[in-house]
């Protein structure tokens, strides 16, 4: 305290330049640091998916060679998860956590940084695997061997990236339960927390329980390689589903720590625009805890085909099934929460319904998954692409989005333009339906996923499909125009920007001073 | 600023138009759903998926409509007034509880029973071993020393190399045709074994239902069972990345009724015999 002391009087400004980005440990910044970087991947695996679409455009190879593309397959969905929808929520967390429970910063300062170089370093690592011999790793995000030891010079530098990845989320989780159990402001008991932070106290405890179980698997393939080991060479006594099943335990978890923080963002936006609290608070809360319950015991649904004994595939239907009834529970509590509401269709609420709307699509194409007869017709599929990117896309990402446009008058000081937000809202729900429905017509009808050419019965749809990317992918010029806008200048905003803010985040200036909450708010 | 909502609104319109207009294009029904197959296998999951499609849909239209009367009947620009004091309702967050899992259990029964009818391969009649290559099948029926590889069509290999500068429409079934089929007969229960030689594959016909991974070092079992009445030529792919071509290894299944599956099988072993003969 005595050296925390010397800056109480005066608030200090950040240093200029370069130099603020690079040794900068204020959350804010750290924040807007993550957010950034998260939307650079968001276009550069938009361009992966964009070579993809174009080659799947008609039948036919006429744009790459099929190693090429496995690569896009594989390099889409690790930029994606790792490099755009994880750290956007992690950067929400930064700005938002210390902001909604009244602390003056993170935890861990330092360690902040250090968890977002560390990423960044990561996809550096990862995206120069494109230049060395063999190209990037190409055996799908989910690294199965014996395939994935075919992988070239790339093989290492996947892994250890993975391992920076992997460090960097632990870190940030760590810091983020540190700052919610030490540093909630007085009076801010654990149920009276925003349910973001809530969301993401739970998101970090998933994260802390299965990243490192990931960092095991890998690292059995790195000695696989190098080592002549056998954890998975059947040849030497191991078992390649074994990587399957490690794989999972990490891998059914990791889809709640994309999904749980953007729950925690509609609960927020929800009872702003319908001017009344969210309905059955506490039930959201438990409802969250049950999924990230849940998520540790359902991961063999992902690999229903691989032979499993029979009472193996009976348990994991049933556990999956199961997620459905605390997933439901939310879905219609938000509904609830705008039943008698006094609604109104500001771009975050816009972006807010439509997750709404179509994460329950995906939710509910998920729930015919977990039956296993029918599953062994959906497996590998496009029916699957479907199911997992209307909970990505039209789940995390869009609920990703409607945290932008809720928080951004707060970050920047400026309102945006609100008219661009809406075109972008409508351009975007339109065209991405448009990509993705689509693809549950091809997946039943037989079309497997990950691979570069196709049957002729597949082209009408596929080309519909691909209109629907490229307009989705263009759409997104809108976004990125109207948040530079938004940082240069705009109509000034209120601290409370809504019409019915609630919540400490609401009670500082916008923009929000580089160090809120010095001295801690009373909560009531 | 009103001209820019009613271009909004028009472009809302025309994106459902040019939805509905591209509906022509799925007259055929096969093309955007399970097929129903030629197999009591494929039959039971294609009721299956079905009965889920529609329970998923019921509980999509009832969730839908709810929200969409709340978007509309609760807008503050129709002057709504929010109800501050709507924070929670025990009975009501009971029922939504309660209801889902009776609903679950509903659809847990009916796939159980399927599920170990499935998983049971007792009382096949022939054995077929299927062998995943980078980037073919092998087939083996065991027992009776006839085996041979089964690998893309020629007409089609060409056509898909890149620049090929043949346009795959002219192709027959292309990408889904092969040098030589796998045959069996109709009316049998066919257990087939499944491994690989180098990496995972995955065997899978749409119309016999069923799929299951190729694994080095192990050999998975399953079973399939064409409709005695169903002869003809059923075509499926490889399901499991397996690396650069894993989208250019077909699977073409010929059944033929049992008398004439005997007839090529006998012709297949005497070729082998042949063969091993001049060697």
């Amino acid at each position: 305290m005595a050296h925390a002391s010397h800056h109480d009087d005066h608030a200090h400004g950040p240093p200029k330049g370069i130099v603020r980005w690079l040794t900068t440990t204020n959350h804010k910044d750290i924040g807007t640091m993550y957010l950034v970087f998260s939307l650079a991947m968001f276009l550069i695996g938009g361009l992966f998916a964009f070579v993809i679409r174009a080659e799947l455009f008609q039948p036919g190879l006429q744009l790459v060679d099929p190693a090429f593309y496995n690569q896009m397959t594989t390099m889409h969905a690790l930029v994606m998860v790792f490099g755009a929808v994880m750290p956007a929520t992690v950067g929400l967390a930064n700005w938002m956590i210390p902001m909604q429970i009244g602390a003056a910063d993170m935890a861990l300062p330092r360690m902040n940084l250090f968890s977002f170089w560390l990423l960044f370093f990561a996809f550096t690592l990862l995206l120069s695997t494109f230049f060395v011999p063999g190209g990037a790793p190409a055996a799908g995000w989910t690294l199965y061997p014996p395939l994935v030891l075919q992988t070239g010079e790339a093989f290492p530098m996947a892994i250890f990236a993975i391992h920076l990845m992997g460090a960097s989320s632990i870190m940030g989780a760590i810091n983020v339960i540190v700052t919610i159990v030490n540093m909630r402001a007085p009076g801010m008991t654990l149920l009276k927390m925003p349910l973001f932070s809530w969301s993401w106290l739970i998101t970090a405890y998933l994260l802390i329980a299965v990243m490192p179980v990931f960092a095991g698997g890998v690292t059995m393939l790195l000695t696989d390689y190098f080592f002549q080991t056998s954890f998975f060479n059947a040849a030497g006594g191991g078992d390649p589903v074994l990587f399957q099943h490690v794989f999972w335990f990490f891998g059914h978890p990791e889809v709640y720590i994309m999904i749980l923080p953007a729950f925690g963002i509609v609960s927020e936006i929800i009872p702003t625009f319908s001017r009344k609290p969210i309905f059955g608070y506490e039930a959201m809360v438990y409802a969250t805890a049950s999924i990230a319950f849940l998520s540790f015991i359902v991961w063999a649904h992902h690999m229903f085909t691989v032979g499993m004994p029979l009472a193996g595939q009976l348990f994991f239907t049933l556990s999956t099934m199961l997620i459905a009834v605390p997933t439901g529970v939310k879905i219609f509590n938000w509904t609830a929460t705008m039943w008698r509401g006094s609604l109104s269709f500001e771009p975050p609420m816009l972006f807010a319904l439509a997750f709404l709307f179509l994460f329950t699509i995906g939710g509910l194409s998920g729930l015919m998954m977990a039956i296993v007869p029918s599953d062994f017709q959906y497996h590998d599929t496009y029916f699957i692409v479907a199911h997992f990117h209307y909970v990505l896309v039209p789940g995390a990402v869009f609920a990703i989005m409607a945290a932008v446009y809720y928080w951004l008058p707060k970050w920047t000081g400026h309102m945006y333009d609100m008219r661009l937000a809406k075109w972008h809202f409508w351009l975007t729900a339109i065209f991405v339906n448009v990509l993705f429905f689509p693809q549950h017509f091809v997946g039943l009808a037989g079309m497997p996923r990950r691979i570069p050419d196709y049957a002729a019965q597949f082209a009408d749809w596929n080309m519909v499909s691909s209109i629907g990317a490229f307009g989705f992918g263009l759409s997104q010029i809108l976004f990125v125009w109207l948040i530079v806008k938004c940082a240069r200048g705009g109509a000034p905003a209120t601290a409370g920007v809504w019409d019915w803010p609630h919540g400490l985040e609401w009670t500082v200036p916008s923009p929000a001073p580089y160090h809120t909450f010095q001295k801690s708010p009373e909560v009531h | 600023m009103h001209i820019a909502n009613r271009f909004l609104r028009l472009s809302v319109v025309a994106g459902v138009a040019a939805m509905l207009a591209s509906l022509p294009a799925s007259a055929d029904w096969r093309l955007v759903n399970m097929p129903r197959g030629v197999s009591e296998l494929s039959r039971e999951i294609y009721s299956m998926h079905m009965i889920m499609l529609w329970i998923c849909t019921i509980i999509a239209v009832l969730t839908f409509g709810a929200m969409i009367y709340a978007m509309v009947r609760f807008r503050k620009s129709k002057g709504a007034v929010a109800d501050q004091k709507m924070l929670h309702n025990a009975r009501l967050e009971a029922a939504w509880t309660i209801i889902p899992v009776l609903i679950l259990v509903g659809m847990a029964i009916p796939s159980v029973e399927k599920l170990i009818k499935i998983e049971d391969t007792s009382g096949s009649e022939l054995t077929i071993k299927a062998t995943g290559h980078q980037w073919f099948w092998q087939y083996e029926y065991l027992g009776t020393g006839v085996s041979f590889y089964s690998r893309i069509a020629r007409s089609s290999d060409l056509a898909r190399q890149k620049g090929s500068g043949i346009d795959p429409a002219t192709v027959d079934n292309y990408l889904l045709d092969v040098d030589k089929p796998l045959v069996v007969p109709t009316g049998t229960k066919i257990r087939m074994l499944l491994t690989a030689n180098d990496v995972i594959h995955a065997w899978w016909v749409p119309d016999f239902g069923m799929k299951r991974d190729a694994i080095p070092g192990f050999i998975n079992e399953m079973w399939i069972s064409v409709d005695p009445d169903k002869p003809g030529t059923y075509r499926g792919q490889c399901a499991e990345l397996c690396g650069a071509d894993h989208g250019f290894m077909p699977i073409v299944v010929i059944a033929k009724p049992r008398a004439e599956f005997e007839a090529w099988l006998a012709a297949e072993q005497a070729a082998a015999t042949a063969l091993a003969a001049t060697e």
